[in-house]
């Protein structure tokens, strides 16, 4: 630092920096285009290689099926002193699938972080920089947590099935999965849990912010029901079924209740809702500065 | 090669940017220089397309960035280094961006021997220091063995080592015919590693120029003379475009001589010299000399109108 360099020694590299030559430019590094199916093989590493995608997801199954164990070894434990009205509905299947309701917290939280968390670490800027068309990665990642999500949502429905099954056998008051309806139960679980993934990606892209986007799925799907319950009764029995999550969870029982809409009817809607979020989450990040 | 055309960035009522126009030209490293908030990283950004200009362009390679089919082949940026997933290894990191344009994992496996993070590829980022997290940046940067290379101050946080194993791939790179746009706000740094200078303050350009050309306008270079006989050798330097100045008694500072003119001088005249050198201003003074007037070109209209304001009204 002593003599003060001057601009012509610019080729001061010397030999160390000839050596860098021979290894920056390689032959492995063949153009090629950017394509939606490439994105989608990146955004799969992307999922794969984060520890916080596995854990989230084995709290899911695991509680699922743990719940499933526990409800139906209640019901069963407790049949001979139930009233002969609940005795006649019971819902052998969704009692035992009723552990979606705490899977759906761990899998929205997932699919938040899936957007968010590129978000909070500047990721993103990488993300975006490699696929500036940007709306393949949404695509790509609603592919992969949204496949992810409904094998692994299905196969701990099933589970959680024959778990609460075996349980509920006891009293010989389980159902089969050939059962009228039981399937949709089942599967229906499943689709809910990913709708709710899904709209965890979505609200994860427009808020872009962790606490933000799970505040915001979490205000939807559980809040609002409370803040319906505050208004007259008339209220709740017209707007009730039409919110997200009521919607939803039509699929999820056996027997309609009044006021729920029919399954597959509150599902649509359900997607309906999603699919407005993913719209506006591509419209946003097509626009918005990174 | 990068251009920008008349390139503007307004934040609501802030401007980052404002008209900048520039050509970033391949095999010569193109240093990218102005103080901290001059909009270097904003116009970096909407180089990779990023963030939106407000108005103007930015082309690299003849297209907007997110017109390539392969962007990663086109150019390789490194924004901030720590733009990478803290819980992910360098080396799913790299292979996840590799896979978007079809690099294969050999590839991936090169760039990280060649920033030297073999050791720790396979550790999470997060645990990453400064330095390696940079090294990580540059390496995504190659990824794609891009025709031009973009980096935002990758000098920061790296240890002497690693400041001259940069600036010897950055040469190396440039070497090869590719177009290196470096960020700094360093001159110094930038003196050494950079052939072509592009100077912003307060997001417009204030100069874009040789480094060589810049050492020599922005900086007056004086000679210091020491002889016993420093009054007979003022009279007969004087002249039109020199000054001469002295602050102890047999020492002269002279200007707009060069030491060759003043020793040809000295000895026509028999004058004894004890000392004759060219002295250089440093190039951070001349630097941010350069920048501070771009400050107060921003500042003195401002003033001046309330002065006009307050003029008129009285």
């Amino acid at each position: 630092m002593s003599s003060r360099p001057s601009p012509a020694t610019t080729l001061d590299g010397g030999p160390a920096g000839r050596s860098a030559d021979s290894t920056v430019s390689a032959p492995t590094a063949r153009s090629g285009k950017v394509t939606q199916s490439r994105v989608l093989n990146s955004e799969w590493i992307k999922f794969r290689s984060l520890r916080s995608t596995y854990l989230t997801l084995l709290i899911a199954v695991a509680a699922m099926i743990g719940i499933a164990l526990l409800a139906c070894w209640a019901a069963a434990n407790r049949w001979n002193h139930l009233p002969m009205a609940e005795r006649a509905n019971f819902d052998a299947a969704g009692r035992s699938i009723d552990g979606y309701v705490f899977a759906q917290l761990a899998i929205g939280v997932l699919g938040v972080l899936v957007i968010t968390g590129e978000y909070s670490t500047g990721m993103i800027r990488a993300t975006l920089s490699a696929v500036p068309r940007r709306l393949p990665v949404l695509w790509a990642k609603m592919a992969v947590f949204g496949g992810v999500t409904l094998v692994l949502a299905s196969v701990a429905s099933l589970l959680s099935f024959f778990a609460g099954q075996s349980m509920l056998s006891s009293q010989h008051i389980q159902t089969t999965l050939s059962a009228s309806g039981v399937p949709r139960v089942v599967f229906g679980t499943a689709i809910y849990l990913t709708l709710v993934g899904l709209f965890g990606v979505a609200m994860g892209a427009v808020t872009r912010s962790t606490p933000g986007g799970i505040a915001s799925v979490f205000g939807m799907l559980f809040v609002l029901p409370l803040i319906l319950h505050a208004l007259p009764s008339s209220w709740v029995d017209n707007i009730g079924p039409y919110l997200p999550s009521n919607a939803g969870q039509a699929l999820t029982v056996l027997h309609t209740e009044p006021h729920q809409l029919a399954p597959w009817t509150g599902a649509g809607l359900f997607a309906g809702y999603v699919a407005v979020t993913v719209v506006i989450a591509a419209v946003l990040l097509k626009r918005r500065d990174a | 090669m990068i251009e920008a055309t008349a390139l503007t960035k307004r934040y609501g009522p802030k401007t980052a940017v404002e008209d900048l126009s520039f050509a970033v030209k391949p095999g010569v490293v193109t240093g990218f220089l102005g103080p901290n908030g001059a909009g270097k990283s904003t116009t970096m950004r909407m180089l990779l397309g990023l963030d939106t200009p407000t108005s103007g362009r930015a082309v690299v390679n003849g297209k907007s960035y997110a017109d390539h089919a392969a962007p990663l082949h086109e150019v390789g940026a490194m924004l901030e280094a720590r733009a990478i997933h803290t819980g992910r290894t360098a080396f799913n990191h790299l292979l996840a961006l590799a896979a978007t344009t079809g690099i294969p994992r050999s590839r991936v496996d090169e760039v990280i021997e060649l920033v030297g993070l073999a050791d720790v590829a396979k550790k999470r980022a997060g645990g990453f220091s400064l330095g390696m997290g940079q090294r990580l940046g540059i390496a995504s940067a190659l990824l794609g063995d891009p025709a031009t290379v973009i980096l935002d101050e990758p000098v920061n946080g790296l240890d002497p080592e690693g400041i001259l194993w940069i600036r010897n791939l950055l040469k190396s790179l440039a070497a090869e015919g590719r177009t290196v746009f470096v960020s700094s706000h360093l001159m110094s740094e930038m003196a050494l590693t950079a052939e072509h200078l592009i100077i912003v303050g307060r997001g417009r350009l204030i100069a874009d120029t040789s480094v060589e050309e810049f050492t020599r306008q922005a900086s007056t270079n004086t000679v210091r003379v020491r002889t016993p006989d420093a009054e007979r050798l003022r009279e007969q330097l004087v002249g039109p475009d020199v000054t001469i100045t002295s602050e102890e008694a047999g020492v002269l500072t002279v200007s707009g001589l060069s030491s060759e003119q003043i020793g040809r001088t000295a000895a026509e005249h028999q004058v004894v010299l004890f000392e004759l050198a060219t002295q250089q201003a440093s190039l951070e003074e001349a630097f941010m000399e350069l920048t501070r007037d771009a400050v107060e070109y921003q500042a003195i209209p401002a003033a001046t109108r309330s002065n006009v304001t307050e003029g008129t009204a009285a």
